[in-house]
């Protein structure tokens, strides 16, 4: 999996996109720049129904933006699909496949056959604590561990740059926290980089290296626009998330993000 | 999952799977005894829910036998059940030749009905523009009386298999159609969206997502359409054939074998709890996990 790209493009920007619901009619985000670059775990914080959603689907190529592009290590790949993972708030395994088929979709869908896809997933289920597990169905598993199990079917899409809606807030508060500096360990280890979006400040503190905050409401006419960017003031070192939670560092950070949320 | 506390705790990923995997152990022990206690209420409860309708099924036959023995209903109107075993058995050659008619017309009906209902459904769910054609014509379809048609077809396709047949497809492919249809559009639209970040084409999207989401609500309409083909395939016969329990049925209750007539009675539901039988079989064949799901429960 390439982690940096020669021409010294960002893994994944998005330049001055305008955004909308029912084509055109209603603009929901105007003229969103950002970037993320190799190994760098990103949120995007805002309120709910800001649009954060539609800025994911049109950086995901689900949707078109009206204007703006999406440049994927400065390749564009504006409304085009496939080209980076998605993981959502649902892990949206299928009921009908055991896990090991569930995490070999993206391959199998790819053309590979079962048994090469398998053999390829197979290997890596320790690494994601997913051992013993290959044989169960989704529903003998714990909401954590199913999460797990859609973050290696997200990796085995093979692309660098992930995309996450709010991928742990189905989770109780402890598997979220354990989930989260878990995920957010792999993506820097694996040199992925990695998107989220949610509402909640703390947990964008907790993740993230960069914070945007979108401020706007596209119901009452107002589009989002991005309001700032936010360095988190991460430790170096071997520091927990739950004890950086703690430094007068991070209560900055965090009231710097909400004071921006206004 | 145990290799996991092995690792050296130096992985993030390891250390905290360990932990957990620890506390997973504690509650296996405990686990083990309440898995027990569930049993035994589970195994408490299968047996409630077999005695119950035997001993109910068992009084009905006690008063029904009792009614005919005291002479409360004349015996030439009502035989008493014992009366209706003997016709069983004395008919039994007879019925199993008209029953295998019956079965045949039934389940080719049935098929035939189950593949038309899956196109429609399938067409209907891919074109919106068929879904809107088709939907009053399959609607209203069901609202036509199997035994008011049940006539014209004789007239038109006569008194052998074919009848029967275009009846028990008429009357089998409704619900395989709205089963369908409601399991294809129940698939979650996220899902949808992520197999298309995935790349997948429609047909992959089809055959992997729509279709085993879909699987649970077919079977359930496929369980109505079966016990439906039965008692399509008996209208049709009684309403002019050569063989098939409906065929019997005519010509006992012309004879005023009011025993042969509950025995028919009783074989064809029979035949029907067989096939319905049947279906719940193919059910658990097709979805392995479902009863991973139940366990869950």
């Amino acid at each position: 999996m390439a982690t940096s790209s020669d021409n010294g493009a960002p893994a994944l920007e998005a330049r001055h996109l305008t955004l909308s619901w029912d084509e055109g009619e209603h603009v929901v985000a105007r003229d969103v720049c950002l970037a993320v670059g190799a190994g760098e775990v990103v949120c995007l914080v805002g309120r709910s129904g800001c649009g954060k959603t539609t800025i994911l689907h049109a950086l995901s190529g689900l949707t078109q933006p009206l204007e703006g592009r999406v440049l994927l290590h400065g390749e564009d790949v504006t409304g085009r699909p496939g080209r980076v993972s998605y993981m959502l708030q649902k892990d949206l395994l299928l009921p009908s496949k055991r896990i090991l088929d569930n995490v070999c979709l993206p391959l199998v869908i790819a053309g590979t056959p079962v048994h090469e896809a398998r053999a390829k997933a197979e290997p890596l289920f320790e690494r994601f604590g997913l051992s013993g597990t290959e044989r169960m169905w989704p529903s003998e598993l714990s909401g954590g561990m199913r999460q797990r199990a859609a973050f290696l079917r997200t990796y085995l899409m093979g692309n660098d740059v992930t995309l996450l809606d709010e991928p742990f807030s189905a989770l109780d508060a402890l598997t979220r926290a354990d989930m989260r500096s878990w995920y957010c360990g792999m993506s820097r280890e694996l040199g992925m980089a990695s998107l989220a979006i949610t509402h909640d400040v703390d947990e964008a503190a907790t993740m993230a290296d960069r914070i945007y905050v979108l401020r706007g409401d596209p119901r009452s006419g107002v589009p989002s626009a991005i309001a700032a960017e936010v360095a988190v003031p991460r430790p170096a070192g071997n520091v927990s998330a739950a004890e950086f939670a703690l430094t007068p560092a991070f209560l900055d950070c965090k009231r710097e993000v909400l004071s921006l949320l206004g | 999952m145990d290799s996991h506390s092995s690792e050296p705790k130096a992985e993030p990923t390891a250390t905290s799977a360990g932990e957990k995997d620890g506390a997973s152990r504690q509650e296996g022990v405990a686990g083990g005894e309440r898995a027990r206690a569930r049993e035994r209420r589970e195994r408490r409860a299968r047996r409630r829910r077999v005695a119950v309708p035997t001993l109910t099924v068992a009084c009905i036959l006690a008063v029904w036998q009792a009614v005919v023995a005291l002479g409360i209903v004349p015996n030439f109107l009502l035989p008493s059940p014992v009366q209706v075993v003997y016709a069983l058995a004395a008919d039994a050659s007879l019925l199993a030749m008209h029953s295998a008619a019956t079965l045949t017309e039934a389940a080719l009906g049935l098929v035939i009905g189950t593949a038309v209902g899956f196109v429609v459904a399938v067409l209907m769910d891919r074109f919106q523009t068929v879904s809107l054609a088709l939907d009053p014509i399959v609607t209203v379809s069901q609202t036509i009386p199997t035994v008011a048609i049940a006539p014209l077809l004789v007239l038109w396709f006569g008194y052998g298999l074919a009848p029967k047949v275009v009846l028990v497809v008429i009357s089998t492919f409704f619900p395989i159609t709205v089963s369908l249809v409601g399991g294809f559009r129940s698939v979650d639209p996220d899902l949808i969206d992520l197999m298309r970040t995935m790349r997948a084409s429609r047909w992959q999207i089809f055959w992997k997502v729509k279709m085993p989401a879909a699987l649970d609500q077919f079977f359930s309409g496929l369980r109505i359409s079966a016990t439906y083909a039965i008692v399509g395939a008996v209208i049709a016969e009684w309403l002019g054939g050569f063989s098939g329990l409906g065929v019997y049925m005519t010509r006992v209750r012309k004879s005023f074998a009011y025993d042969r007539m509950f025995a028919v009675i009783i074989l064809i539901s029979v035949l029907s709890l067989a096939l319905m039988g049947l279906v719940d079989w193919l059910q658990r064949i097709a979805m392995p996990w479902k009863r991973a799901e139940r366990k869950e429960d």
